[in-house]
């Protein structure tokens, strides 16, 4: 599990922030131990990641948990459902914010608004994509 | 009664992309499914396999998330992520595109087909439900614009005989409305779900309503009218169906022929259930018939029973795929 663990956390520390030129991992949004992963039976696995952003706007944190979801979906080799959330107590607006990164009809939804996509393409996209 | 789900084909409908929504034609001769390719697709059987008819690839800038057949079967409605809804009219071997309804500020999540077969619904995210109205000489005209939901508002579908259409929602609630005079309205709001309601079907009679939501549970819901006297409506959950689902349960249709209940699962599974004959109805208890475990490789997105043959069943899913499947009571 500790494997499949290191495996996601590999994907998602290189993102880089939408608004500072750093990764994830430098700000701190993700740790190691920010990723859970449980074993649903069959090569199949249940991904938690409890991020933290660095500033409480609504519209970061969303854009942060979008470029999760986008990489993770692009890049992890085995089965797997995601649920990722923002870490308790670090928004005011958590619970909006945690049902919204969940809704995958609206993540497919924002990921067709060309802004929307443009920004997140480049948080996710490795230097030598 | 325990039944049994037998695969009889599985086609790859949407190459690299999610198949959102499949539909049966009212004569259940043709299946339409949609998708993240922004196209609709329409199978027909030749011999023993389901092909593709036509492809309807340019109606839509991006993603159709649901089609609805109108009742004649002659008339093909789509919902889109790009803020239309597209009205198709099938001719011999093809569909054209008839009009564009336009209105909604962001997403139209549904479009749902009155069995009057005059009337049509949508919904979006816009938070809002419009009712439009078709004239005989094909002409669209928006009549209602009701805005009882809060947030995203994800399926309307209308009631089998009465003129009464229901909503689910983002906000967790489902709302029933009428029509007062010419203008519709929200008469009754029901809550119990803990999460965003994805999806909602009405029993063959249309005494009772099935929801699903990202809480897992289905919900069935009975109409029940106040001793006061009053003209308002009430719905009351009469069955909660919980541990049955891991995921979140993206649709649920019950069946005109056979009133089997079957779900759609972001586990990947489909489920069948069925009601318990000897139970109260006012308290009714469903068991579970029939469910395979990993139907899809990915999410399942929508379920639909044939409205002509009793026990088939077509799903679809998240890895662009649908299925055919026939579910045999007793096995």
């Amino acid at each position: 599990m500790e494997e499949k663990a290191l495996e996601v956390y590999d994907v998602i520390r290189t993102i880089r922030d939408p608004e500072k030129p750093n990764t994830l991992e430098e700000l701190d949004v993700v740790t190691e131990k920010c990723v859970e992963v449980q074993e649903l039976g069959d090569e199949e696995y249940l991904i938690i990641i409890r991020f933290s952003p660095t500033v409480p706007h609504c519209s970061l944190a969303t854009l942060i948990g979008l470029c999760l979801q986008v990489k993770l979906q692009r890049c992890l080799p085995f089965k797997h459902k995601l649920e990722i959330y923002i870490t308790e107590g670090t928004h005011s607006t958590e619970e909006d914010i945690n049902k919204q990164i969940n809704d995958k009809e609206r993540v497919a939804a924002a990921m067709e608004n060309p802004s929307l996509r443009e920004m997140v393409e480049q948080c996710v996209t490795e230097p030598d994509d | 009664m325990k039944g049994a789900l037998e695969l009889l084909q599985r086609v790859s409908a949407h190459a690299d992309a999610s198949c959102w929504y499949v539909a049966w034609n009212p004569a259940g001769t043709l299946l339409a499914s949609c998708g993240g390719d922004r196209a609709i697709r329409i199978w027909g059987k030749e011999g023993d396999s389901w092909e593709c008819k036509c492809v309807l690839a340019d109606g839509h800038q991006r993603t159709v998330r649901k089609v609805a057949w109108s009742p004649c079967g002659k008339y093909l409605a789509s919902a889109s992520f790009d803020a239309t809804t597209c009205i198709w009219k099938k001719t011999d071997d093809d569909f054209e595109s008839l009009t564009v309804l336009e209105g909604h500020e962001n997403e139209v999540k549904c479009v749902a087909w009155a069995p009057s077969g005059n009337l049509l619904a949508t919904c979006s995210r816009d938070k809002s439900v419009w009712i439009w109205e078709v004239d005989k000489e094909d002409e669209y005209e928006c009549v209602s614009v009701v805005n009882s939901h809060t947030q995203d508002v994800k399926h309307v579908v209308w009631h089998p005989t009465r003129k009464l259409l229901a909503s689910a929602s983002y906000d967790n609630k489902v709302c029933i409305y009428k029509e007062e005079d010419d203008d519709w309205e929200c008469r009754a709001t029901l809550e119990g779900h803990e999460s965003t309601v994805w999806s909602l079907a009405f029993d063959p009679e249309g005494q009772r309503l099935a929801s699903c939501s990202d809480d897992r549970t289905v919900k069935i819901w009975k109409e029940s009218t106040p001793g006061d006297g009053s003209t308002d409506e009430s719905w009351k959950c009469v069955c909660n169906l919980s541990g049955c689902h891991e995921r979140p349960v993206y649709d649920v249709a019950w069946c005109r022929l056979t009133g089997a209940l079957a779900t759609a699962c972001g586990d990947d599974g489909v489920r069948v259930f069925r009601e318990d004959p000897t139970a109260d109805p006012e308290q009714p208890v469903f068991f579970m018939s029939a469910h395979v475990p990993k139907a899809h490789g990915q999410d399942i997105n929508c379920v639909s029973w044939n409205p002509k043959e009793a026990g088939l069943l077509a799903t679809c899913s998240d890895n662009g795929e649908f299925a055919i499947w026939k579910y045999n009571s007793d096995s």
